[in-house]
């Protein structure tokens, strides 16, 4: 059997949070039951949108595919109950950029009538790892953590890396998050069912399951489960309470004591880090063929009177969440999708629960925290950031908005945990600014790919002309030549034709 | 004494003769020059300087010393980083507005396929043949506009990418 070890490398900096996460780990997991109207956002993984393939007035079955891959990075999105397509049009969601996009907009009949599961594939471990990660691929799977990275897009640029190892995540540092946790909790046969398949897919022989030592109760389920199975190639993992432990890089800084060099990948030094929830995702759509139509979520915060986690239907509203756990309270003033140090605030609770929704925070108004004062170099930014990043000397550099500073002070590497905005005695808002600046930066390189392309084009256009240029004048340099060649009979003989032609008409 | 001001003077008088010489002769190697200051601009090819692209600025700029504020897609941010590459002063940009991004859009139902855009467009970002419908290949538009005035049905408008 595999016990807790503590054989950890050791995360720089980061913080000790105040969890938040008693109060909804309090109760089991509650089912949301199946809403009148399901949003189902084309876009909810990170790369291209996914292409519509029902039209308005369909009817659709549960698990059937309704948008398929577009482009080379995405993931296939399923319908979540059956019913009938009612629209695809732009609808309120939670993302980083813009307030709207476009959704399939389906209204349930309440059947819940589910698409035939013929390809269900319980004898998972007799297939080779093509099949495997190709029927992984049509699953709409994607990193359940938070990114929303395609999960088969992953496994494939991770097989071509040759890892060693498998690390599931099942940190989760943010305060008041809990999904992960009662996942784990609640379905560890899956989580490790779905481990074992990532280990088969991917001809591994180690998995590391970490977990954070503030989760007593899904360690000890782990355990138990991990004692049935008797796999000793999956490995459980106690690591730290820090925040933010979880986040990928540090995850495998801690695991495997291996640093992931500044923007490369967990694969470069040898990992794959997959989310718990992508892992159990897995399980239920190899083994059950039940696409990724439903998530754990936590609703929490003291804006609402009943906290706790919920499985719901991916496309069911907030606002429909909310109502079946009992509504608001009458501290409710900001929305926040996600955690408290990550998470991004809404104005509407009209947007659905996507695949990257891990948490419904309801908070009363933010404490104040004072107004911003100048930066005093006192370097506790410096001594918290997980990145080992000089925040105070970024934060000039960004005030000044000089790109190439930024950059060589690894601007890229920053991971937006809000931890040196948390230290700051003066109150900057440095993760935000640092957000700005990173767009800036992209904008900035996007501009410049646009103008090379523009460069290379108006210098093809210019050879080109050039080049026919010199044809017509070597053909009518050659007419001239033949004409010349031919004496002056020839080019009388050929002028009274052209008469004679002229005349006739 | 002497011998030494007398040496140390020749030397210079031949080594000022040598460089005059090169300055004179020796074409200056501006090549390499034209190349950064034509990376710095922002290659929407519109003319609005008054030189047929880019390019062509670039080497405007870098033989005939012409003012390095004629440039609108630019804007001021392309004016201070040619002054900084160039060591001269930062001007204000002549005349016109910095222009926002835009691209064309040629309204397809009144487009007669004249291919007087199709000519026109710096980039090849215009396609279409003979009597038959143009198009914009909104990806590689630079929105320089320069195919807007051509067009004799003036089907051709530019649309904002705020």
């Amino acid at each position: 059997m595999s016990a807790p070890t503590y054989d950890l490398g050791k995360l720089h900096g980061g913080l000790r949070l105040q969890a938040h996460k008693a109060e909804s780990t309090a109760e089991p997991i509650l089912q949301i039951p199946i809403p009148d109207q399901l949003i189902l956002p084309i876009t909810q993984h990170a790369g291209d949108p996914a292409q519509p393939i029902v039209g308005i007035g369909e009817h659709v079955l549960k698990g059937q595919l309704i948008a398929e891959v577009g482009g080379s990075l995405g993931a296939p999105v399923h319908a979540s109950s059956s019913g009938t397509v009612v629209a695809i049009e732009p609808w309120p969601v939670s993302r980083r950029h813009g307030e709207n996009a476009p959704c399939i907009v389906i209204e349930c009949d309440g059947e819940d009538r589910p698409i035939n599961a013929a390809d269900a594939m319980p004898d998972w471990s007799t297939l080779l790892p093509g099949i495997l990660l190709k029927k992984i691929l049509k699953g709409g799977i994607v990193g359940l953590g938070g990114a929303v990275f395609p999960t088969a897009q992953k496994l494939m640029e991770a097989i071509t890396c040759d890892p060693d190892y498998l690390i599931l995540n099942g940190v989760e540092c943010e305060p008041y998050i809990s999904c992960d946790d009662m996942l784990m909790r609640e379905y560890a046969h899956e989580v490790l069912g779905g481990a074992r398949i990532l280990l088969h897919a991917l001809e591994l022989d180690t998995c590391y399951i970490a977990v954070e030592s503030d989760k007593p109760a899904a360690l000890e389920r782990l355990g138990e489960v991990l004692a049935a199975l008797d796999d000793d190639r999956l490995v459980l993992k106690q690591v730290p309470t820090i925040y933010p432990s979880g986040g990928e890089d540090q995850l495998v800084q801690l695991v495997a004591g291996r640093e992931v060099p500044s923007g490369g990948l967990p694969t470069d030094v040898g990992c794959l880090v997959q989310n718990v929830g992508t892992a159990a995702a897995i399980y239920h759509w190899v083994v059950r063929n039940e696409p990724l139509i439903s998530r754990i979520t936590t609703v929490t915060g003291d804006g609402v009177s009943r906290p706790v986690n919920v499985e719901a239907r991916l496309g069911t509203t907030i606002a429909d969440i909310i109502k079946y756990v009992g509504g608001y309270t009458e501290h409710a003033q900001q929305l926040i999708i996600g955690g408290p140090m990550t998470g991004k605030s809404v104005t509407s609770d009209r947007v659905p629960v996507v695949k990257a929704t891990n948490c419904i925070l309801v908070m009363s108004e933010a404490p104040t925290i004072g107004d911003e004062m100048p930066c005093i170099r006192c370097g506790d930014c410096a001594a918290v950031c997980p990145v080992q990043l000089l925040p105070q000397q970024l934060f000039w550099y960004a005030c000044a908005d000089d790109e190439a500073k930024m950059r060589s002070h690894g601007l890229i590497d920053c991971i937006e945990c809000g931890c040196c905005d948390l230290v700051c005695p003066s109150h900057i808002p440095l993760t935000a600014d640092f957000r700005t600046a990173k767009a800036r930066i992209r904008e900035l390189a996007d501009e410049k790919a646009r103008a090379e392309r523009a460069r290379r084009r108006f210098e093809a256009r210019n050879m080109r002309i050039e080049k026919e240029q010199q044809e017509r004048d070597d053909e009518l340099a050659s007419q001239k030549a033949s004409a010349r060649n031919a004496g002056a009979d020839a080019i009388a003989e050929i002028m009274k034709r052209k008469q004679q032609q002229d005349e006739d008409q | 004494m002497l011998v030494a001001i007398i040496t140390i003077a020749l030397l210079a008088l031949l080594a000022g003769l040598a460089l005059s010489y090169a300055s004179r002769s020796l074409p200056a190697d501006s090549g390499e020059l034209v190349e950064q200051v034509n990376q710095l601009l922002p290659q929407t090819q519109c003319a609005q300087c008054g030189y047929p692209g880019c390019r062509p600025y670039a080497q405007a700029i870098v033989d005939d010393g012409i003012a390095i504020n004629l440039c609108p897609p630019g804007g001021d941010d392309t004016i201070r980083r040619l002054a900084t590459l160039l060591g001269t002063d930062v001007l204000p940009l002549a005349e016109k507005q910095p222009l926002e991004r835009a691209v064309a859009v040629i309204d397809e139902s009144l487009c007669i396929g004249c291919m007087h855009c199709r000519n026109a467009c710096p980039v090849d970002a215009i396609v279409g043949a003979h009597q038959l419908m143009h198009t914009v290949i909104q990806k590689e538009c630079t929105g320089c506009e320069l195919c807007v005035a051509p067009c004799p049905v003036d089907c051709i408008s530019m649309r904002g990418l705020a």
